[in-house]
């Protein structure tokens, strides 16, 4: 028995953060596979019906439909992370402090992401607006993991990683390929590889795992 | 300068699926073109209003900007019965025309770009193989390529050693054979049809010739975007930009024979639209 279905696109950072948190803890699911691009199959009719907003991913647990993809990091937190510590809901800080980096990834979505759909897949948007929010949020998120360190930490919230910390990564990780290189962001540079050093870290298309950025692959 | 060479080629400029909502603004060779659907009936005009001959093959529609094209290749394979035709929409990558078609035809980078689909670690030995530049066709092949996959295809169950046959019909256009999974008597077509949007932006158009009747269109197409897609930040950092077509100019285990023989092919065409020149 499989714990989900996952409605999935492979060069998707949305639905890639629901493959890289399921892989983290371990969790079997289902893929099936949408037309996202050059077929679009997520604004037609039938995926429209499962998910009106017309985006991916799209999570299927039995009857239950989940349209955001924070929503679903949540599910697969609370559900399958016997050590609570991924999604510390119940906290009376750190969790209000993982819903705002949960919010704060969506921003990322919008820029990062768009910055990327634009400059790989031509999506018809204004790339130059895309990625100067990209980099407006790219210095949001060096500031706050730059006094993090001073703290002595390593994480975006708490002592341990959390949804916050997948949901943020995909389209920081990514952004290189929407030319928006990592070499200004010290801070977020530790932090990706800290994402990446995680026991059962998956990758994707743009994002290698460890042993090739050693041999000094460009990430 | 070697634009005038380049605009008497075809390049694919849309595929059928991208005009169904509306023309697509695009350029080629530094024109700003505008490619008009249907597919069917495509026109391709640039902004003083010229309007350029069009052809509608492999899926895709095609133009050229010169005088005297040269005729476009065929892929005879892409019509027989049973295949199924997989145009993958276009991914844009700053890289050279060429260096995207040499990438393509370079299998050593397998097993550490595409690990466990295409090639995996310790099998990253790449057996002697042959290497021609065909005089009747002028086309540049790499036959009896052999190569253990993990995954070969998204048909593929296990791992297989692969058998691959490499050709370049065109400059900035790269063919390839491989071993079918279910069908092992027939080969699997791939190809990536390059549009040389300058000589060192390329948006490149994957497109598949498969029999496989298990998987769903956007299982197939998705198999191929992650495989390219991985090696776009690859070619995106490569240097020099442009292909050096001189022997000493590169580090020679990147330039394997069938790369050798490639660039050769463009020196001796005259090909030099995305390549370093000697001594420049
Ligand atoms: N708020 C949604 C947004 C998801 C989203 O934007 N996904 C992208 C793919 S990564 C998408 O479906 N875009 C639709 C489009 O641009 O057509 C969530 O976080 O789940
Ligand atoms: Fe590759």
């Amino acid at each position: 028995m499989t714990a989900f279905t996952l409605y999935n696109y492979v060069l998707s950072g949305n639905c890639y953060k629901i493959r890289l948190m399921a892989g983290i803890l371990d969790v079997k699911y289902d893929t099936v596979a949408v037309d996202f691009y050059p077929g679009f199959e997520h604004r037609q009719n039938h995926m429209l019906a499962l998910n009106p907003a017309g985006t991916l991913p799209v999570m299927t647990i039995g009857e239950q439909v989940l349209t955001d993809t924070q929503a679903m990091l949540a599910w697969i937190a609370l559900n399958h992370d016997p050590s609570g510590t991924w999604y510390p809901a119940a906290d009376p800080m750190l969790g209000p402090l993982v819903q705002q980096w949960l919010a704060f990834s969506g921003r990322l979505t919008n820029s990062a992401g768009l910055a990327g759909l634009h400059s790989m897949l031509n999506w018809p948007i204004d790339g130059e607006a895309a990625r100067r929010a990209a980099i407006k949020d790219l210095r949001e998120l060096e500031l706050h993991l730059t006094d993090r360190v001073f703290e002595g930490k390593t994480w975006l919230v708490g002592d341990h990683p959390t949804i916050a910390d997948i949901a943020c990564f995909p389209y920081v990780a990514l952004s290189p390929d929407a030319g928006l290189d990592h070499d200004g962001y010290p801070a977020i540079r530790n932090w990706l590889y800290a994402v990446r050093s995680l026991p059962g870290f998956v990758t994707m298309p743009g994002i290698h795992h460890l042993h090739e950025l050693r041999e000094g692959a460009d990430g | 300068m070697s634009l005038e060479y380049a605009k008497n080629d075809w390049y694919a400029v849309a595929d059928i699926f991208c005009l169904r909502d509306g023309p697509r603004r695009t350029r080629l060779l530094e024109t700003d073109i505008t490619v008009t659907g249907p597919a069917e009936d495509a026109t391709v005009t640039d902004d003083q209003g010229n309007r350029y001959p069009v052809q509608l093959k492999f899926d895709h529609v095609w133009t050229t900007l010169g005088d005297s094209p040269r005729p476009l290749f065929d892929i005879p394979e892409g019509d027989e019965e049973g295949r199924r035709r997989v145009p993958c929409g276009v991914v844009r990558v700053n890289c050279s025309p060429l260096r995207a078609v040499e990438n393509f035809l370079d299998i050593a980078h397998f097993p550490f770009v595409h690990t466990d689909i295409l090639g995996s670690e310790p099998h990253t030995e790449v057996s002697p193989y042959k290497v021609a530049i065909r005089e009747e066709s002028d086309e540049v092949w790499a036959t009896q390529v052999k190569f253990f996959q993990p995954q070969a295809a998204k048909s593929a169950g296990d791992g297989i050693v692969t058998d691959y046959d490499y050709r370049v019909p065109a400059p900035t256009v790269a063919v390839l054979y491989k071993t079918c999974p279910p069908k092992p008597e027939a080969q699997d077509v791939i190809a990536i049809f390059v549009q040389p949007v300058s000589e060192t932006v390329s948006d490149v158009w994957p497109w598949m010739a498969l029999y496989d009747d298990a998987s769903t269109f956007s299982e197939m197409a998705q198999f191929q975007h992650e495989i390219f897609v991985q090696d776009r930040s690859i070619l995106e950092n490569q240097r020099p930009v442009k292909l050096p077509l001189d022997p000493k100019m590169e580090i020679p285990t990147r330039a394997d024979m069938t790369s050798v023989a490639y660039r050769r092919w463009l020196k001796k065409r005259g090909a030099f639209y995305g390549a370093l020149r000697d001594g420049a």
